[in-house]
């Protein structure tokens, strides 16, 4: 049984094209990786699927539903750690959870009860009504991730969650997704550049480059596949060595120019 | 409900919070209010109008919150720009309820920036002709708050960056407040002008201010509440709409 079905899947900014042509399904109560060097696709495929951004074509189904037509359903189904900052700065700790649940309609008893467990488990519990744009890098980090898994929806997504996070508050936060993924059968759907946490947490692995699905399957198939002895090893033969530039900015603009100009 | 109730809370906090932006946007309104009605006063006793300073203040009111509530709804834009939006875009709450709480708080702080500049202007001289309209002038305060807040949540739907800001401030907001007769009388003004001015939404929001306040109309109370609230609930649809089309 299949939680997300994207088939044909293509993304176009002006004459880029960011996502091209993809198709891969993720099971139900799957932990699933989704690899790929920057500026592969990766975020705009996850804000395809989190009814931030509109494909260009193709079909999408999450839980059943199509994220275009049914965004409200969709969006009922699953939570999200973005790879960029999401919090308000102006807004303590305690009150970006707070708003987070009562927009999730978690109710209140429960509510109060799960900020008090993860505020504590990411260790800013001491801090929860500081400003946020009081803490560092780090902190934030940790407090997004405490938000992200305040709600418990069917489907997680986290997009390149472990980024800048120490090896304590890793651990951690997989544990609690592991056991989330046991208990609830919850489905989690990470993007990552550590290659040794995709290959000891993903049961399944997806490999995108330049827009493209390039390999499916376990680690165990992929390194067979490209006949390496590490998942790293493999995702380097697979994707070749030269460095990406991410180039967002100049994709940016030119997204804001083209948006400008026919004003979507 | 619950979570109309969060985001305008959320409007509300971050508006106390900044006490600099606060005090800033009380400046110009203040700068106006003296300048013009200790500069122009005089003149406009002897041109047979009476007190100028009467005339002026339900003005200021009217540039406060339309300064104000085209900032709060612009602030989508920031909010856009440091990752915010994201986290009540994907959130299992319908558009409407997210650009309505916001408007709604948006409006609320709106509505308070108009009051102080009200209270301020007491002791400056400036004294309503009756106490009991109050609740009045209250509610077209509000009416007033919702329409600019929700045009700002439209502009700030179609712009992507804070670029375009000025140009807005310039070519929209300014032309706004200075052909509403915020600070001189409708009456007699060139024909051109005229029809211009009674197109602009916040001419009526004025003159029912001065209506309640100082017992001095141009276009009819009726009339005026009646613009009001047609124009305030086509641009919470139109604010709506576009925002329901934000992509990120």
């Amino acid at each position: 049984m299949n939680i997300i079905e994207v088939k044909n899947l293509v993304k176009k900014f002006g004459d880029f094209i960011a996502v091209d042509n993809i198709s891969f399904d993720v099971k139900r109560g799957e932990i699933f990786a989704f690899l790929g060097p920057n500026g592969a696709g990766k975020s705009t495929t996850i804000k395809m699927l989190t009814t931030l951004l509109n494909p260009t074509s193709g079909s999408l189904l999450l839980d059943g539903n199509n994220p275009v037509l049914d965004s409200n359903k969709v969006r009922k189904s699953f939570g999200i750690v973005f790879q960029d900052p999401s919090l308000d700065d102006e807004l303590t700790a305690w009150e970006n959870m707070e708003f987070h649940g009562v927009l999730y309609d978690v109710p209140k008893k429960l509510r109060r009860e799960r900020i008090e467990y993860l505020l504590k488990f990411v260790e800013l519990w001491d801090r929860k009504n500081s400003l946020v744009k009081e803490f560092s890098g780090g902190m934030k980090r940790r407090l997004e991730i405490a938000r992200g898994l305040l709600h418990h929806p069917k489907i997680i997504f986290l997009d390149e969650p472990t980024l800048g996070l120490d090896p304590q508050t890793r651990n951690h936060m997989w544990n609690y997704l592991k056991e989330l993924n046991k208990n609830e059968g919850t489905t989690i759907f990470f993007t990552t550049h550590y290659m040794e946490e995709a290959e000891k947490i993903a049961q399944r692995i997806s490999i995108i480059d330049n827009g493209k699905i390039i390999a499916s399957g376990t680690a165990e198939e992929l390194k067979t596949k490209a006949n390496a002895k590490s998942l790293e090893e493999a995702f380097l033969s697979l994707t070749g060595k030269t460095i990406r530039n991410e180039d967002t900015g100049s994709k940016d603009s030119m997204r804001m120019h083209r948006r400008m100009w026919t004003k979507r | 409900m619950k979570t109309i109730y969060i985001l305008w809370l959320r409007q509300l906090k971050r508006y106390v919070r900044s006490k600099s932006r606060m005090i800033g946007s009380l400046a110009q309104p203040l700068l106006f209010l003296v300048s013009l009605s200790f500069g122009f006063g005089p003149i406009f006793q002897k041109a047979g109008d009476g007190n100028y300073l009467n005339f002026l203040v339900p003005g200021i009111i009217g540039m406060s919150i339309i300064f104000s509530a085209v900032f709060s709804g612009m602030e989508i834009i920031w909010d856009r720009q440091f990752g915010f939006l994201k986290e009540t875009l994907v959130a299992p709450v319908s558009r409407f309820n997210i650009m309505f709480g916001r408007t709604l708080g948006g409006a609320t702080m709106s509505v308070a920036q108009g009051l102080i500049v009200f209270f301020i202007s007491l002791f400056l001289g400036f004294r309503p002709t009756s106490w009991i309209i109050f609740p009045f002038v209250l509610l077209v305060m509000f009416l007033v708050a919702i329409l600019f807040t929700a045009l700002g949540t439209m502009i700030a739907s179609l712009l992507e960056d804070m670029q375009g800001f000025q140009l807005i401030i310039n070519f929209l907001v300014m032309p706004l407040f200075f052909l509403s007769g915020a600070i001189f009388p409708l009456q007699g003004l060139p024909k051109a002008l005229s029809i211009i001015s009674s197109l602009d939404p916040l001419a009526y929001g004025i003159d029912a201010f001065r209506s309640l306040l100082i017992n001095v109309t141009h276009f009819g109370l009726g009339t005026d509440i009646l613009v009001l609230s047609i124009t305030s609930l086509i641009f919470l649809g139109l604010g709506s709409y576009f925002f329901s089309k934000i992509q990120i």
